[in-house]
């Protein structure tokens, strides 16, 4: 398979919502949905935002990547190495085709991680001086600000913690309304012309709920602050066009988009990446080696040293090109009705949503807390009944903290989950505290 | 009993919601102390425990163990039970009683063949059905490695 061939049947088009048969269709594509667990019960798996299941073309494709293709990308002149490395910036302009950006501006990473990493270090990098004039724009001095938000995932936290404390930077940060929501009262206190760098969630991986990207990228335009999106919740779930939005940078995963572990992408504009000094070295990113120096290769090959992920990689391709043929519209119509049905938990007694309740700019990913119940033991009590839901901090301590909770019980739905998967989890739900003995 | 009942017998239940040693209590003077504070990074759980050994003549006693902390049945239960079984024992005891629960959480579900163990374990044993859950053995083994780097803490263990 390659990834001018279609993948799906085409989707309901725009605006319109799954049909049970449309649904029922996207269910068949995914042969784990079929499996069952604890003893033969039905599989509810409603932890999608931690890692989506596969469709079977990606498996496929990463097969017949195995299978037909395989081979060194971006060298060797025989047959298979053509046709690996076409399949290779194949994937990479399905992905970028998927955001809206330029195959240019596509970075393949392991992971999302990965790539808001190769972004700080990037900074680091022209601030000890490499990259030359074109890399003055990211050279951070003493007491330059780097803003983020109380509610982000550590993927987006530690990376930028860290780069304050190798430049000398300052960390400043946006707060959580007790609805969930970003606090941006203060938006012209906290991203001021010391702001350099303003990282934050495009959707929380734990309330769901969706920042006011529109805002937080006007004020740091009228600053002249960089943008990184961390969009690994929006992009498998909402329409999401990057240049559109107008950020500077974006990452997300390859293995919450309905494809395979180890891969993800950074977004970056073109101007800028090519801008960047490289952060990883080694082969496959320079042009030119002496003993003494080396000069780099344009991005995006700048940013990728060694050998890349590329059945991944071909794999992440056919996800987004599946999604994109299903209709991202379509996508989100589904999610929202699910997100409407989620949200319902907070009408059973002693359950307590962490983030918004109503399903204005919110995705199908909601937090809760069960009264006089630990999130380990609900979560425990729910896969007894094949539920599998995410429980901890979700890597984002700092927000967990903001609740006064160490930890809460997490439910998200994907394109391929159902209502009455939700209905069957709030009717198990709803039987948690009874369990326990602390109705 | 499903696999869930085996898991939260009423023994934890009880114990989890009426825990022995929760609160930090001081050691009386002449007394070896020791505290330590383990966490379970994978969900937040915590437990501060501090132990009070005597020491005379005949060795050293586990006098008093107390702690403080937050998380989830499991784990609150097994250092309950945990306070309960090694209060009063001497520090060989514990060794051993923390060798034979580390056996049992190791069983994957099927428990000991040593009857004699078991009933040192005494309601320990009903921590057995954890032990099918890789997720939640940490859980059960929270307060127990508390106990252990609180001891080593106190000096008792030296010599």
């Amino acid at each position: 398979m390659t990834t001018t061939d279609a993948v799906r049947p085409t989707g309901p088009g725009l605006g319109a919502v799954l049909s049970d048969a449309e649904l029922a269709a996207v269910r068949a594509d995914f042969p784990l949905l079929g499996r069952t667990v604890r003893g033969g019960r039905p599989l509810v798996y409603l932890d999608s935002a931690a890692t989506s299941q596969k469709p079977s073309v990606v498996l496929e494709a990463e097969v017949d990547f195995y299978e037909q293709r395989n081979a060194a990308v971006h060298r060797g002149a025989h047959q298979l190495a053509e046709e690996a490395t076409e399949a290779f910036e194949a994937a990479r302009e399905a992905v970028a085709a998927f955001v809206g950006a330029g195959a240019g501006e596509i970075v393949w990473t392991p992971g999302a991680t990965a790539a808001i990493n190769l972004v700080a270090y990037a900074f680091s990098n022209a601030t000890a001086g490499r990259g030359g004039a074109a890399a003055e724009p990211f050279r951070l001095v003493p007491g330059d600000e780097i803003v983020v938000t109380a509610a982000e995932h550590h993927a987006n936290l530690v990376p930028w913690q860290e780069l304050c404390a190798r430049t000398g930077a300052v960390l400043r940060w946006f707060g959580v309304t007790d609805d969930g929501r970003l606090d941006l009262s203060n938006l012209d206190e906290v991203i001021t012309e010391r702001t350099r760098v303003v990282a934050f969630a495009h959707v929380s991986n734990v309330t769901g709920a969706v920042a006011p990207v529109a805002e937080l990228l006007a004020a740091a335009r009228r600053v002249g602050a960089y943008t990184v999106l961390d969009a690994c919740q929006s992009v498998p779930n909402l329409p999401v066009d990057l240049p559109a939005l107008g950020v500077d940078f974006a990452a997300f995963s390859g293995h919450k988009l309905l494809g395979p572990t180890g891969v993800g992408a950074l977004y970056g504009r073109r101007e800028l990446l090519e801008a960047m000094p490289p952060v990883t070295t080694g082969g496959s990113m320079v042009e030119v080696v002496t003993m003494e120096a080396t000069t780099y290769a344009p991005p995006p090959q700048r940013f990728e040293a060694g050998t890349q992920m590329v059945a991944q990689a071909v794999g992440m391709g056919v996800a987004a090109q599946w999604l994109g043929e299903l209709g991202m519209e379509a996508v989100a119509a589904h999610e929202r009705e699910l997100a409407a049905e989620l949200v319902k938990i907070a009408e059973i007694p002693g359950v307590r949503v962490i983030g918004p309740v109503d399903t204005a700019d919110r995705l199908a990913v909601v937090s809760f807390v069960v009264d006089g119940v630990h999130a380990h033991d609900v979560g425990q009590v729910l896969d007894d009944r094949g539920i599998a839901v995410r429980v901890g901090h979700h890597c984002a301590q700092p927000l967990h903290r903001r609740f006064g909770v160490a930890a809460t019980a997490r439910a998200s739905a994907s394109v391929y989950t159902t209502a009455d998967e939700i209905i069957a989890f709030r009717e198990a739900l709803a039987g948690v505290r009874a369990f326990f003995g602390v109705d | 009993m499903s696999s869930l009942e085996q898991m939260y017998q009423a023994v934890i239940l009880d114990h989890a919601k009426h825990p022995v040693g929760r609160g930090l209590a001081e050691v009386p003077e002449g007394h070896l102390a020791g505290e330590s504070h383990q966490v379970n990074p994978t969900c937040g759980d915590e437990v501060t425990l501090r132990v009070d050994v005597s020491v005379d003549a005949a060795g050293s006693t586990v006098a008093a163990v107390s702690w403080e902390g937050q998380g989830c049945s499991i784990s609150q239960a097994s250092t309950s039970v945990m306070t309960e079984l090694v209060t009063g024992r001497d520090l060989a005891d514990v060794a051993r009683l923390d060798t034979i629960f580390h056996d049992l959480m190791s069983s994957r579900g099927k428990g000991l063949d040593d009857d004699e163990a078991l009933d040192a374990l005494g309601d320990a044993t009903a921590f057995t059905g954890v032990s099918q859950y890789p997720a939640r053995i940490k859980c059960a083994l929270l307060g127990w490695a508390a106990l252990k780097d609180s001891l080593a803490r106190s000096g008792a263990l030296a010599g």
